[in-house]
């Protein structure tokens, strides 16, 4: 990857983990964990890769992203924010009960959204869904699904798995934000998913494994998911929950917690000088 | 007399399926490995391209055609209604009804009249599970012109429908002149001193109830409620005013259906007598379907017996 792109990337990413400390902070709960760990690749996704309109949310042409990991929707709202779709300050509306930031996507209320999730396993199968009807309709859109480690542990997750790979959707690719952390503890601990990799696998997905936090692998990943014909991809992204702020980083507290005055202080202030260093280019 | 046509609505509902497909392309049929027994095996024959079999993994299939809608198609999504509404319940609440998507739910094999498969096979809880979801539409078809007619309307809507079909052959009630009406009710026969109000196959046993009552010198009026959400609340407040009682007849539980629908209405509106007949809120069993509806009460005499009480209990 171009080291300029790649640096406008890293921008656009930091101010992405501020949208969600900001939205967290304010709506006083919220999932900032996960949201931190899955901002890099969806920065990614809409700078990058998708073909999206934010003047034209439902443009009928559009790639689609399911968020099927729902409660991370801070990340998604700062993301789609960022890109233009709604504007930024409206972040500090989360979950508040006059907002169109609901605390689950809401694809009726938020531009942008292209369905709504929350309930964990069901986004995977709305994305095989789109992805059906691109190959029906023969529309060239692809179909890009995050789901979390833990959220692998419902059954219908599988379900959806075993349907994509059987119809060969190559236009679905399915990111498994594997930061290794669940509510009750480590996912190993509470009902450990592993191995993950081989278990898509055997599913009949192509595999990429990639750290969730390089924008060269994953760059790499999506081209060559993108390459790759007649299989769904699945990209296993190792990451960091909490990645950014460095007292949330791989500490479970963090999934579904909001900081307090002081603790969104030195979030900021962290974020703050990242942002800093990589416009002065340090 | 001629003869009566008697046809299962699910065999309806196959077909109906097939004569959409053939003048709407945007129609996609999904099932869950039932296709020969929900009859969408009809339109899988005709637009085989058009067919999507998810295997039995009914949740799954629940939320895809909610994700393949959005890619603007209408979607039909079929199953038994014990796994349609039943099983993937959360899947029809948070994918299809919490974004009012455009799926139609193809539910056969409601009820007793499964028969002989016994109770894990009888679903008689998804009116109830489909009345609690905002802006689902429920349309519980009596006879397979009903049936038709009601495909035909769920695809014009815009939005989540729950269509109930039955694996029994049903007596044709409809004429050729029958119109559909989402949302709207059928007075089929007047009458002032009872209204029986009846939804599936139940409509039929309440005609015969009503003649049964009339050699008695009591006087029905006989209401279909195809479409139980929403409920065409003024024909029924109407009718009470008219008659000061009211039996309810469905096959499902008493509990959460039409029966309780209409008592919520009419106690909220015009408190009457109403008298429910249904499944006494217990689970079915084996058995040949015709048998287990007398045993479970689902018939006219039962709608009969009801219709005495609620008119005993009116206050004069």
């Amino acid at each position: 990857m171009e080291a300029t792109v790649k640096k406008q990337l890293k921008i656009k990413a930091c101010q992405v983990r501020m949208g969600i400390i900001n939205g967290v902070y304010h709506a006083k709960s919220g999932h900032p964990g996960g949201s931190l760990s899955s901002a890099d690749i969806l920065t990614y996704l809409y700078f990058n890769k998708m073909n999206v309109d934010p003047k034209n949310p439902k443009w009928e042409d559009r790639d689609r992203m399911v968020l099927s990991k729902g409660h991370i929707a801070p990340a998604l709202y700062a993301t789609l924010a960022l890109r233009g779709f709604f504007p930024v300050e409206d972040l500090n509306t989360l979950r508040k009960s006059d907002s169109y930031l609901q605390g689950h996507p809401c694809m009726k209320t938020t531009p942008g959204v292209d369905m709504s999730t929350g309930s964990l396993g069901q986004g995977i199968s709305a994305a095989v869904g789109m992805a059906l009807g691109g190959k029906v309709s023969g529309k060239g859109f692809r179909v890009y699904t995050i789901l979390g480690d833990g959220e692998i542990q419902e059954g219908q997750v599988w379900e959806a798995a075993m349907y994509a790979s059987a119809k060969g959707l190559d236009n679905l690719v399915a990111v498994i934000d594997n930061n290794n952390l669940q509510i009750d503890g480590t996912v190993a601990e509470v009902n450990s998913p592993y191995p993950i990799v081989e278990k898509f696998r055997a599913f009949g997905w192509n595999v990429i494994e990639i750290c969730a936090h390089s924008f060269d692998e994953i760059d790499a990943a999506f081209n060559a998911a993108e390459e790759f014909k007649g299989k769904p991809t699945a990209i296993i992204a190792k990451s960091t929950k909490g990645k950014g702020v460095s007292f949330m980083e791989d500490q479970v507290s963090w999934h579904g917690a909001a900081p307090n005055a002081e603790q969104y202080e030195q979030a900021m202030s962290e974020l703050k000088e990242e942002l800093a260093n990589l416009e002065n280019g340090n | 007399m001629a003869d009566i046509i008697k046809t299962a609505t699910r065999e309806a509902y196959g077909k109906a399926l097939a004569e959409l497909g053939a003048v709407n392309d945007k129609v996609i049929v999904l099932d869950a490995d039932l296709a020969a027994a929900t009859k969408t095996g009809v339109f899988k024959k005709a637009f085989p391209e058009r067919f999507f079999d998810t295997g039995i993994a009914e949740c799954n299939m629940i939320s895809i055609a909610g994700g393949l809608s959005t890619t603007g198609f209408t979607v039909f999504a079929s199953s038994f209604a014990m796994f349609a509404a039943g099983r993937a319940f959360e899947q029809v609440r948070n994918t299809l009804g919490y974004s009012h998507l455009n799926v139609k739910i193809g539910a056969t094999h409601a009820g007793i009249s499964v028969g002989e498969d016994g109770a894990t096979h009888q679903c008689c809880e998804d009116i109830a599970l489909m009345r609690t979801i905002p802006g689902m539409v429920i349309i519980n078809p009596a006879d397979d012109v009903e049936a038709r007619a009601a495909v035909f309307a769920a695809a014009e809507y815009e939005g989540p429908v729950y269509l109930r079909f039955g694996r029994l052959a049903v007596p044709r009630i409809n004429g050729e002149d029958y119109k559909f009406e989402m949302g709207k009710g059928i007075t089929l026969r007047e009458g002032t001193d009872v209204t029986i109000v009846a939804t599936g196959l139940m409509v039929n046993e309440a005609l015969i109830a009503y003649d049964i009552l009339a050699a008695e010198g009591i006087s029905a009026k006989v209401i279909n409620i195809h479409t139980i959400k929403p409920l065409d609340k003024e024909l029924i407040i109407k009718a009470a005013e008219q008659t000061g009682a009211v039996v309810t007849a469905e096959e499902h539980n008493i509990i959460g259906g039409l029966g309780g629908a209409v008592a919520e209405t009419l106690s909220e509106n015009l408190p009457v007598p109403v008298v429910r007949v249904g499944v006494e809120d217990t689970f079915g069993r084996s058995g040949p379907a015709a048998e287990l509806l007398k045993i479970f009460g689902l018939d006219a005499a039962n709608i009969v017996e009801k219709a005495k009480r609620a008119i005993a209990m009116k206050k004069n």
